[in-house]
């Protein structure tokens, strides 16, 4: 018994710092890769997890710019309103000019994914004036905007998909790889590392932090607090309509109900990475891997056969599973320091 | 001189928290009708002190007699009920609630399980008449001043029968206006025979009410005098154990002749101030004097660019910068340091290093080309953090994690991160201890020796007496007088700061 104990109490105390240090993640991932793999034979094949990297990929770069939003002491509901407008705008083009002109197919494709891109980041514009310039806060601004974007998308679809794109544009964004990666998550990944630089090697990264860590300090620190914000809702609208032109691919149709789930899911990997809430915190790799986490609760679970409905209830769960995990994390903290 | 018997006497009063003894055998006593002034530094034990006479912590030890009666304080509650309320400097007031909703909070009148409105509404018509403050009792207390916020507090003390009442730093927000009713308020209260216990780091307000002065220092009890025998020397000697001297450091005047800047009938936006003009010379250190809300923070916040201009001119360096945003200001070497590090100055989760930079990130020093140069950051957050005596000396560590006085330290640092020449401090001592003091003087004076110049805006005396090379006093948002290092003196600025109480 007491032996058993000394070998415990030194494991006890380097999990308590991993805790501290790390927050809930890595325990999170390890459970349930430990569940899944037990429940379901399938799950740790390399097959699976390759399909729970593409399945992530569009909540990755979505929670990329939720991130941003999140530091900045914001946040933005309207990322799935984003992504439906920029399938729905995306796709519709495309089929217009592909109709049009059968044979350019490159020039149809080009101006698609141009048109979705720019419609979606449009709903970003008018988040960023709202909340840089008239001072509405984040959550009532973008829940507005969530409403009037996802209007827009049913109203100019009569809630009908669009169909008609190039075949080659599924070919290309949805199913095609290069080097045998596929291609989304190429994307992902030169966006990521896009992201990384701005954030961690310019200024203008430090002054995300700054503006959601202290915005009158950084006003007086001669940071345009503004101008930061109001990049700050473009980006994120700009990742959410990358995602929403990579998931029209893969769907091969425009929908305007594709991105539903996104603001809770992001947000979700994100606060469950450790993003602070109240900004001025987080990581940009870490909510990658919240995203990831994100993902593999999903496969597992549909590998499990847990019904779609008892999915969100678990993801819910989670996501307040991991602010708690915070708050405890922030006591022990201070535990540690006296 | 006849002593009458106390109206609370505290004998050995001893408070530990685990290892760290923040009381030692403190003795205390309170006649009625005196304002006895509780005087130390951050940490002397004044707040442990008034908070268990609030009956807010238990001591370890020692007892407290109450007209020579022995009385036993467990809970705030008790303490009311002998007639001991206190004002913290966190007011205890729900923002959303009204006056009377506020006064009742917790002992709300019933009758029959429900409110009954009509009668608290009468009692609290009656509380305030009777202590001749003009609030409505249906008024929301956040449209109130931060006056009448104190007054609905203090109102609330009355709601027990008063004889003692604490009152923990309570002008340090008010404007001058505000304070004057504060002390009217006081006065009337005394003469009732209420005893009260005030707090307060300003020597100033100390002659202006106190009677006597028990001065405390690092938990123990270091003395109790008169008011009249309190010069500025010796309560600053018993409240840190060492000579004046010892704490400011010699300012050595140079050659002011060219002016940096120039404020030429400068009245801001919202008024704070009223058609000021100054100027600040080269090399000086130019103090700026006043209480709260007299406009002598405003007009440089007004100069840097962080508060609108409605009319006047800016000059600095012989440029009209009329408007400019506190980014440009910076660019061109001008910096403000605000008073509320915590609010105003700090990311408080983010690391010492990045506070220290965050102004400078887009000066050459800092960048290759458009990327930031992390390792040139590194290098002098380590040499300034080495250079201001950062304790502990982690420029990695978060913010919230360090003293008060080591966090003004960090938000001073940033002063040298890059060319600035005129620099301006606003409050730079606020809530810090002494020796920090001591060591945020010699930076101020290091920085003049090397040529830069320094604005030092304080509602400490000694501090503008002691550093500036030249002053401005004010007075309800306007220039009240302008003082040469000659004709600095305690009496001469304070008379410009009570001017209309002396006239």
């Amino acid at each position: 018994m007491s032996k058993f104990k000394l070998v415990l109490a030194p494991v006890g105390n380097l999990l308590k710092k991993l805790f501290v240090r790390l927050g809930i993640l890595p325990f999170l991932v390890v459970i349930a890769v430990v569940v899944f793999a037990l429940i379901s034979d399938n799950f740790l094949t390399g097959r699976n997890l390759t399909n729970v990297l593409r399945q992530s990929v569009y909540l990755t770069i979505v929670s990329l710019g939720q991130m941003f939003a999140l530091l900045t002491g914001g946040f933005d509901l309207s990322v799935g309103t984003v992504l439906a407008l920029s399938s729905v705008v995306g796709a519709t083009v495309m089929a217009t000019v592909y109709a049009a002109m059968p044979d350019a197919v490159v020039l149809a494709i080009s101006l698609g994914v141009l048109a979705g891109v720019v419609a979606g980041t449009l709903i970003g514009v008018v988040n960023a004036i709202g909340i840089a310039f008239a001072n509405v806060s984040p959550f009532m601004m973008s829940l507005g905007m969530a409403s009037v974007g996802f209007g827009i998308a049913l109203y100019m679809t009569g809630g009908v998909p669009v169909y008609g794109m190039p075949v080659e544009f599924g070919d290309v964004f949805g199913f095609g790889s290069w080097l045998g990666v596929p291609t989304p998550i190429w994307v992902a990944a030169v966006l990521m590392a896009a992201l990384s630089v701005l954030l961690y090697r310019t200024r203008y990264g430090r002054y995300f932090y700054a503006v959601g860590g202290n915005a009158k300090a950084a006003s007086l620190s001669g940071i345009n607090v503004r101008a930061m914000l109001f990049a700050t809702y473009v980006l994120c609208a700009a990742m959410a309509a990358v995602a929403g032109i990579l998931l029209t691919a893969r769907l091969d149709t425009g929908e305007a109900n594709i991105g539903a789930s996104m603001p809770l899911e992001s947000i979700a990997a994100c606060v469950i990475a450790g993003v602070s809430l109240r900004g001025g915190i987080g990581r940009l790799e870490n909510v990658v891997l919240g995203a990831l986490f994100i993902g593999l609760i999903n496969n597992g679970m549909n590998l499990a056969r847990i019904e779609s409905y008892l999915q969100t209830v678990v993801l819910g769960a989670l996501l307040i599973l991991a602010v708690v995990a915070d708050q405890v994390r922030l006591r022990v903290v201070t535990n540690l320091k006296y | 001189m006849t002593t009458p018997a106390p109206l609370l006497s505290a004998k050995s009063l001893t408070k530990d928290y685990q290892s760290l003894r923040a009381l030692d055998a403190v003795d205390f006593d309170l006649r009625a009708g005196e304002v006895h002034v509780l005087f130390g530094e951050n940490g002397a034990g004044k707040s442990t002190l008034i908070s268990i006479l609030a009956g807010a912590t238990r001591p370890t030890s020692g007892s407290i007699k109450m007209k020579d009666k022995e009385i036993s304080l467990a809970s705030v509650h008790d303490a009311r009920q002998l007639g001991i309320s206190a004002v913290f400097q966190e007011f205890s007031l729900i923002p959303q609630m009204t006056v009377e909703e506020n006064l009742f909070l917790g002992a709300e009148h019933t009758r029959h399980c429900l409110l009954d409105k009509g009668s608290m509404h009468c009692e609290a018509l009656e509380l305030l008449g009777d202590l001749g403050f003009e609030l409505r009792p249906n008024q929301r207390v956040d449209r109130l001043t931060r006056a009448q916020q104190q007054m609905v507090e203090i109102a609330k003390a009355f709601r027990d029968e008063l004889t003692v009442l604490i009152l923990d730093e309570p002008t340090a927000s008010l404007t001058e206006h505000e304070t004057e009713l504060l002390f009217t308020l006081i006065r009337e209260l005394t003469a009732r025979g209420v005893g009260i216990v005030y707090i307060t780091h300003r020597i100033a307000e100390i002659r202006h009410i106190g009677t006597r002065i028990t001065i405390l220092r690092d938990g123990r009890y270091v003395a109790v005098l008169p008011v009249e025998d309190a010069d500025d020397d010796t309560l600053v000697r018993l409240m840190t154990g060492r000579e004046v001297g010892k704490i400011f450091p010699e300012i050595v005047p140079g050659p002011a002749v060219e002016d940096i800047l120039i404020l030429d009938h400068v009245t801001t936006a919202q008024g704070q101030v009223l058609d000021v003009s100054m100027s600040v010379r080269k090399g000086e250190i130019v103090g700026l004097a006043g209480l709260m809300g007299s406009g002598k923070s405003e007009i440089m916040q007004a100069a840097f660019g962080a508060l609108p201009i409605a009319h006047g001119r800016v000059i600095y360096r012989g440029e009209d910068v009329t408007g400019q945003s506190p980014a440009k200001a910076i660019r061109r070497g001008f910096l403000y340091l605000p008073a509320d590090r915590k609010g105003d100055g700090l990311m408080m989760m983010r690391p010492a290093r990045e506070n220290i930079s965050l102004s400078a990130l887009d000066d050459a020093a800092f960048r290759s080309g458009i990327f930031m140069d992390r390792s040139a950051e590194k290098r002098r957050a380590a040499e300034l953090a080495r250079q201001l005596n950062l304790s502990p000396n982690q420029p990695e560590h978060i913010i919230e994690h360090f003293s008060g006085g080591n966090q003004q330290k960090v938000m001073l640092a940033r002063s040298l991160t890059r060319n600035f020449e005129l620099i301006v401090f606003d409050e730079p001592t606020v809530g810090v201890d002494v020796g920090t003091r001591a060591v945020i003087y010699q930076f101020i004076a290091e920085l003049t020796e090397a040529g830069k110049t320094v604005v030092i805006v304080s509602s400490e005396l000694p501090e503008i007496l002691h550093m500036s090379t030249r002053a401005y006093v004010f007075h309800r948002g306007r220039v009240q007088a302008e003082l040469s290092r000659d004709e600095l003196s305690e009496e001469s600025v304070l008379a410009h700061f009570f001017e209309r109480n002396a006239a």
